[in-house]
């Protein structure tokens, strides 16, 4: 009696600490790091715990930084095999993380690249190399024409412009000017310092028969007969005689069109946020104007995530579940409903509802003729195109000149780093 | 050990533990990034992976680059223009401010209000006077007048002046203190002699004031020369789109070095054009000295 009660509990305690190691060997922790912004903070909390809830097994801890501290953070930690097993960065990004290796190629078996090609955006496609991806998005950025209600009906225009010619035609309708000369109300917003380079890469540039890109983004195409076009009517929209915006109006483009002295308005699906925030303002929004036969071309940026080089083992495999939760669809309308940032994937983001949303419709729309320069450095090289305007607005070069200027810099630009990298 | 010391052994053993701290702070705050920097530029460095030697080539990039060059240019611009017109201006109100008796507390600290202002508040304040109609100030009065628009930011000529007025009107203040300070240190008795020899105004102004307040002035040319070099938050807040611009006619060599180490993440060039700054600094600072040693 006495001897059966004592083995009785010898096998409880043996299977007891047996079953506690076992869950303590299964139970993982993994790290996932992003910069701080409030809303994408909420989002992935709310991503974290539906994602624990399906896998017990794992836990997952979100640290976020300021987005100035981030690289350093970023790169300091993970060589040191601390931080993030799941790590965000910018699409732009990707090539010096890659270069650092501080990220590794997503596996096959379970990212296999032809099905991401076949499931997303084609933009998406910047991450891929050779037969793996390296990165992918949970959402994504395209453009579109803000315009302001309350100008359309004073000057009796009944919708926005769906073509370049009918912007321009509006526009006009809609720009005074005082009896000097001087713009007082702009019929659309100009300047390259804003989303206007994106817009003339990728849109104008394209849809003026170019290329802007050769060679995988490594070779500068634009300065060619179609690119001399785009930006001479890109630089005539500002022309301060006949023109319907003026460069500087109101100091920034959107500044210009939140006080209502815009019209008209390119910006990302990220200014959202702020204008709804802007009191007194009526606004709608469209995808950008399409050419005279119909054709479209959009830019579109994202944010990636990554698993990094620190994640082995057990890690590793649970860093893959949780990229593939937060790139599955459920991930992706979370994120569009509390972001307001676009899906990646046509199944969530061309749904019904998605699609033809007032305003997220036309980002969402724009997202199936969209390009993703492949930059090397973002602000680089959007100050050559800054510069390129600039030579032709204040030191009176032609559009040849400024074109074939700003091709050498940019070119200049991604041999030096590509010949670094 | 330390019984076997005498007085002033002891008295210098305990100073060093007092200064113990300070040296160790100076050391790991100051001279170890510093030194850090020096060797940076003549390493290759992204923040991410590995510092790689690259011997003298970031200096040869800087000595190629036109972009240098002329940033090299405005910087000794703002030193040229920024120093004299601060100092003669300052030195004008101190001079008067200094005969005044009416308000004389209420005025002073109205010179003294703008040094105390945020400079980045400030630099967005102005930048908005500047701005074409219908928001920029100057502009819309000048409209009022139907005199044609200047072009004060979005100009390749006007557009550093332009910057430049805030920023010594912000330094104004601070310099017109030290100079009050300086005045008041002239001992009234040289004046009072020189009244009694019946010596006009302007030969006191400059064979009395001027010449005893060569240290007031030494200190300040140098001072706001540093000033000036390092000019940053005026340039940097009041051309955010387009840093510097436009086509970087306004750009100092601080927003330089800023650009090339936090977006274009190419720390040991940054490294390179911050040694250059530094021994920039070093030949003003050891000129004061050389300045202050005649006296």
């Amino acid at each position: 009696m006495e001897l059966t009660r004592l083995k009785a509990f010898a096998t409880a305690a043996v299977t007891g600490t047996s079953a506690l190691f076992a869950s303590s060997a299964q139970a993982v922790e993994i790290e996932y790091w992003q910069y701080f912004f409030d809303a994408r903070v909420t989002a992935m909390e709310q991503l974290i715990e539906n994602f624990e809830a399906a896998n017990p097994d794992i836990t997952v801890k979100m640290t976020h930084f300021p987005y100035a501290d981030y690289r350093t953070k970023v790169a300091a930690a993970i060589p040191a095999g601390e931080g993030p097993d799941v790590v965000q960065l910018f699409y732009g990004w990707l090539n010096d993380y890659k270069a650092a290796e501080l990220i590794q190629p997503l596996p096959t078996d379970a990212f296999p690249a032809d099905q991401i090609d076949a499931e997303f955006f084609p933009m998406v496609a910047a991450m891929r190399e050779g037969d793996a991806y390296w990165a992918l998005p949970t959402a994504v950025r395209s453009l579109a024409l803000f315009y302001n209600e309350r100008l359309f009906d004073a000057a009796g225009i009944d919708g926005p412009p769906d073509t370049l010619d009918e912007l321009v035609e509006l526009g006009k309708m809609m720009t005074k000017r005082d009896g000097a000369g001087n713009l007082t109300q702009a019929g659309f917003t100009i300047g390259m310092t804003a989303q206007d380079h994106h817009w003339w890469r990728e849109g104008l540039v394209r849809q003026f028969g170019g290329d802007p890109y050769l060679d995988d983004y490594k070779t500068v195409n634009y300065n060619s007969e179609a690119g001399a076009k785009a930006l001479e009517f890109y630089v005539g929209l500002g022309n301060p005689e006949d023109g319907i915006a003026g460069f500087g109006f109101m100091d920034e483009p959107q500044a210009a069109f939140k006080a209502g002295r815009a019209a008209m308005h390119i910006d990302g699906s990220f200014r959202i946020g702020s204008l709804n925030k802007t009191r007194g303002l009526k606004w709608g929004v469209t995808e950008l104007p399409a050419t005279a036969d119909g054709l479209k071309s959009n830019y579109s940026s994202y944010w990636v995530n990554a698993i990094t080089t620190k994640a082995k083992d057990e890690k590793y495999d649970a860093a893959v579940k949780f990229m593939q939760y937060v790139t599955s669809d459920e991930a992706m309308q979370i994120w569009l409903d509390v972001v307001g940032e676009l899906p990646a994937k046509p199944s969530v983001g061309l749904t019904d509802a998605n699609a033809s949303n007032e305003v997220f419709g036309p980002f969402i729309r724009g997202l199936e003729n969209a390009n993703t320069t492949k930059f090397v450095n973002e602000s680089a090289q959007r100050q050559i195109m800054v510069d390129m305007v600039a030579r032709i607005n204040l030191e009176g070069a032609s559009v040849a000149e400024a074109l074939a200027e700003a091709a050498a810099a940019e070119q200049k630009l991604l041999d030096d780093f590509y010949a670094a990298n | 050990m330390y019984r076997s010391l005498s007085i002033r052994q002891k008295q210098i053993v305990w100073a060093w533990a007092f200064l113990a701290l300070p040296v160790l702070f100076y050391l790991v705050i100051r001279f170890y990034p510093t030194g850090n920097a020096m060797v940076i530029s003549f390493q290759n460095w992204n923040l991410l992976g590995d510092r790689t030697w690259a011997g003298l080539e970031n200096y040869q990039k800087l000595w190629h680059d036109a972009v240098f060059w002329q940033v090299f240019r405005n910087t000794f611009v703002y030193l040229i223009l920024g120093t004299p017109i601060s100092l003669v201006l300052s030195f004008l109100l101190a001079y008067h401010l200094d005969k005044t008796r009416f308000m004389h507390g209420f005025l002073r600290m109205l010179y003294f209000l703008p040094f105390m202002t945020s400079a980045v508040a400030m630099a967005w304040v102005w930048r908005w006077f500047y701005q074409p109609v219908p928001i920029g100030l100057f502009n819309n009065a000048l409209a009022e007048f139907g005199i044609p628009q200047i072009a004060f930011l979005r100009s390749t000529t006007n557009a550093l002046p332009a910057i430049l007025a805030p920023a010594i009107w912000a330094g104004l203040g601070f310099q017109i203190i030290i100079f009050m300070a300086g005045l008041r240190a002239i001992p009234q008795s040289y004046y009072e002699a020189a009244r009694i020899d019946g010596v006009s105004n302007v030969t006191q102004l400059f064979e009395i004031t001027i010449p005893l307040l060569k240290p007031t002035i030494v200190f300040l040319v140098v001072f706001s020369s540093i000033g000036f070099l390092r000019i940053f938050d005026q340039v940097f807040n009041m051309t955010t789109g387009d840093p510097g611009g436009p086509l970087n006619t306004t750009k100092p060599l601080v927003l330089m070095i800023y650009q090339t180490a936090f977006t274009d993440f190419d720390m040991g060039y940054a490294a390179a054009q911050t040694v250059v700054l530094f021994v920039i600094l070093l030949l003003v600072s050891l000129l004061q000295l050389y300045l202050l040693r005649d006296r």
